[in-house]
């Protein structure tokens, strides 16, 4: 099976190689050939939740003639695959681009809902050990409607002592551009989602999308605290 | 009171909020309650999904024949000798209400629950006529006696107080000397209120449903008050927002149900009333003179626009009962009557963005209130949309924002660009990744993240260093 990789804007830019590089590896390892379309750039969501649809719809355009070509578009985060999902919706009044965005959004896979759903696998043979917790994120579950895949995989990873995050349906505050906007609110939330963590006694906070774990993982650095945040596939791409 | 409540801008309500242990305790509580009491007795009915999407469809087609089912109800209510005023703003009802009064020669009044009546500023117009206004509901009453604080949630409107608070509020303005067990304050009020039941001469009502097929008016409370207040008095005005009508007694049943259980996570409330016309002979109570104040205010404005499902809203305070915005900045922070998701979407709509140009803004759109909503109001994407008009219509966005989206647009559709952009990225988080004793430094947006939280820090090769180094290796490392 061919899947390209569009990799979101924070993994290229912002965070290292690894959340990437995981999952080429993990989708390697279940026998896909994954590539890297280079011209890829950014989902758009940034424009098209502050209002700019003007703007969102050439970056839109910009990446459905980027992955035009590809079988399946896999994509480490609920978040920027709902937005491609979106693209429909910019086009209403361009029947043509509204197909070609469509085309998009069919083919186009969270990760973990990638694995389960499509490749119909529930253990991708990770181990990884250690007492942990995960973050549901709000786009991923309420609009892209993936809830279980992410639990399907690492109820089997072998070593994790997993523990439910209270009020986990509750958002971290990241929210894009409101993590600046409204810096004040946007505190108080992340501060009680910090607070959820810490009562898990987790020393590893899972999330799928890098937007929360940015959020979260950057509250936890600034205040100090010993819980190490990391992303879905770096935990399933951990071995013995 | 109208639509907008409050002093100062909109961080500093915000701030205020923030500060205020005891709301944010209380908000806490209460959306714990509620929340889980809705989510129980949605669960009991097993096919949730399908009932929401039948009430939408109900409201849909209601909003879509809104004059059909007007016109039919208007008639059915004249028909049975009632009277009814359609008024297109604030002033109008209020003018048309006062005139009422005055032709009474009434005093006293007793209300019960309405937010329309606070959107309208109705109290301060009856007041100023000299009249008495006393409000019945449990909530709504202890508002009005500690110096008209205003409302901060949409159905239970005290809710931002504790009962320490509201036993204060009873002993400074009404000399109560017990505990502030909620049972004993209830039985204070019951008992205090009894006399303003009894001597009022008009009772004022809201309207949550107002039946096409019969002219009947209905009414939801778990306090018993409305029915007192529309039983007693000789005359009995409601007033209702356009958009309240259900076609028929079947899809009243349903929204009423799906009005409970969304709002209290009750399967019905303890009070259900439908009000049909005046007195007849023979019966035992209820007013002889009966009027209806339909209030636009706004409200057609909103029809055929695509905003128009805001319209939709049966005022249940789902959406606001699991919003984390609202759970820790509180109902006053909104600076509106109506807070929460509703609120931000529906203010605007109602009063303009010059006042409350923030409101879009105040929500990450993580869309649980769009799934809490009994009727699917698309409540976070009716946020976007209401941004999309800042910036392309309203000329509210600011130049900066303006400069950086486009920018922004032009290097995520330029891949080359993008890769500049990237490329030198990660020694710039480098430098700007700690921010500084929890001030922050960098340019802008990167001063505010960094002023509460630490950006990642770069460690190693970026992913397309890796990738390319992957494919010169020949393949898979
Ligand atoms: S928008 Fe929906 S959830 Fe919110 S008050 Fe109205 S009906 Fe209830």
């Amino acid at each position: 099976m061919k899947v390209s990789l569009f990799l979101t804007c924070l993994a290229d830019v912002v965070y290292p190689a690894s959340v990437g590089k995981s999952t080429v590896e993990i989708l390697e390892r279940l026998g896909c050939e994954v590539d890297f379309p280079k011209k890829q750039t950014c989902c758009g969501q940034p424009a098209f939740n502050s209002g700019f649809h003007r703007e969102s719809r050439d970056v839109a355009k910009h990446m459905i003639k980027t992955f035009e070509e590809a079988e399946y578009v896999v994509s480490p985060s609920g978040s920027c695959v709902t937005m491609l999902h979106e693209y429909s919706k910019l086009f209403s009044e361009d029947p043509e681009w509204q197909e070609r965005a469509k085309a998009l959004s069919d083919k186009s896979f969270e990760l973990t809902q990638f694995i389960v759903d499509v490749l119909k696998v529930d253990d991708v043979g990770a181990e990884f050990h250690g007492n942990v917790t995960y973050h549901t994120s709000c786009h991923m579950t309420r609009l892209l409607k993936v809830k279980e895949a992410p639990m399907k995989l690492l109820e089997n990873v072998k070593g994790l002592k997993f523990t439910e995050l209270p009020n986990k349906q509750q958002c971290c505050g990241f929210g894009g551009t409101f993590s600046v906007k409204m810096v004040p609110i946007s505190e108080q939330m992340v501060n009680e989602k910090v607070e959820h963590i810490e009562e898990t006694d987790a020393e590893v906070l899972i999330g799928a999308d890098l937007g929360c774990l940015m959020n979260i993982g950057g509250r936890i650095e600034r205040q100090g605290k010993p819980i190490k945040v990391m992303h879905i596939a770096e935990v399933l791409n951990s071995q013995a | 009171m109208g639509v907008k409540i409050g002093e100062g801008k909109f961080f500093e309500r915000v701030d205020k909020g923030i500060n205020d242990k005891f709301m944010r305790k209380a908000v806490k509580e209460a959306q714990t309650r509620l929340e889980g009491r809705k989510t129980q007795t949605t669960e009991e009915m097993g096919n949730w999904e399908d009932w929401r999407d039948l009430s939408e469809e109900i409201r849909q087609h209601t909003l879509e024949n809104l004059d059909y089912y007007l016109d039919q109800f208007v008639e059915n209510v004249a028909k049975q000798g009632g009277h009814v005023f359609f008024a297109e703003d604030a002033a109008e009802a209020n003018e048309y209400i006062t005139s009422v009064v005055k032709k009474k020669e009434a005093k006293n009044i007793i209300k019960s629950k309405s937010m329309v009546t606070e959107e309208i500023s109705m109290n301060e117009a009856l007041e100023e006529l000299g009249c008495n206004v006393v409000e019945s509901d449990l909530g709504e009453w202890i508002l009005q006696l500690d110096d008209h604080d205003p409302p901060s949630h949409i159905v239970v409107p005290a809710l931002h107080k504790n009962k320490e608070q509201i036993r204060d509020t009873f002993r400074d303005k009404r000399k109560y000397d017990k505990s502030s067990d909620p049972n004993e304050l209830a039985q204070f009020a019951r008992e205090q209120l009894r006399k303003d039941f009894l001597s009022a001469e008009v009772g004022i009502t809201g309207c949550n449903f107002a039946v096409a097929e019969s002219g009947t008016v209905s009414l939801v409370t778990n306090e018993g008050n409305a029915r007192m207040a529309t039983t007693l008095p000789k005359t009995q005005i409601t007033v209702m927002g356009m958009e309240r009508i259900v076609p028929t007694w079947k899809e009243l049943d349903i929204l009423v149900s799906m009005l409970c259980r969304s709002a209290v996570g009750q399967k019905l409330t303890s009070y259900i009333t439908g009000l049909t016309a005046t007195k007849e002979e023979g019966d035992v109570d209820g007013p002889e003179e009966f009027h209806v104040v339909i209030v636009d205010n706004g409200r057609s404005k909103i029809l055929g626009t695509q905003f128009q499902s805001a319209l939709q809203c049966i005022r249940c305070a789902a959406c606001i009962n699991v919003c984390p915005v609202y759970r820790h900045v509180g109902g006053h922070s909104y600076g509106s009557i109506y807070p929460g998701p509703i609120g931000a979407v529906l203010t605007p709509l109602l009063e303009g963005y010059d006042d409350h140009k923030e409101l879009p803004y105040a929500s990450t759109l993580c869309a649980a209130c769009t799934d809490a909503c009994p009727v699917k109001i698309p409540l976070h994407e009716l946020l976007v949309e209401h941004r999309r008009v800042i910036v392309e219509q309203s000329g509210k966005s600011s130049f900066g924002e303006k400069l950086a989206m486009k920018g922004y647009a032009y290097a995520a559709s330029n891949p080359s660009v993008y890769k500049i952009g990237s490329s030198s990225a990660p020694s710039f988080i480098g430098h700007v990744a700690k921010g500084e004793d929890g001030h922050g430094k960098g340019p802008g947006p990167v001063k505010l993240w960094t002023d509460i939280r630490d950006l990642p820090e770069p460690t190693g090769d970026t992913f397309r260093k890796w990738y390319v180094n992957r494919e010169k290796g020949g393949g898979k490392s």
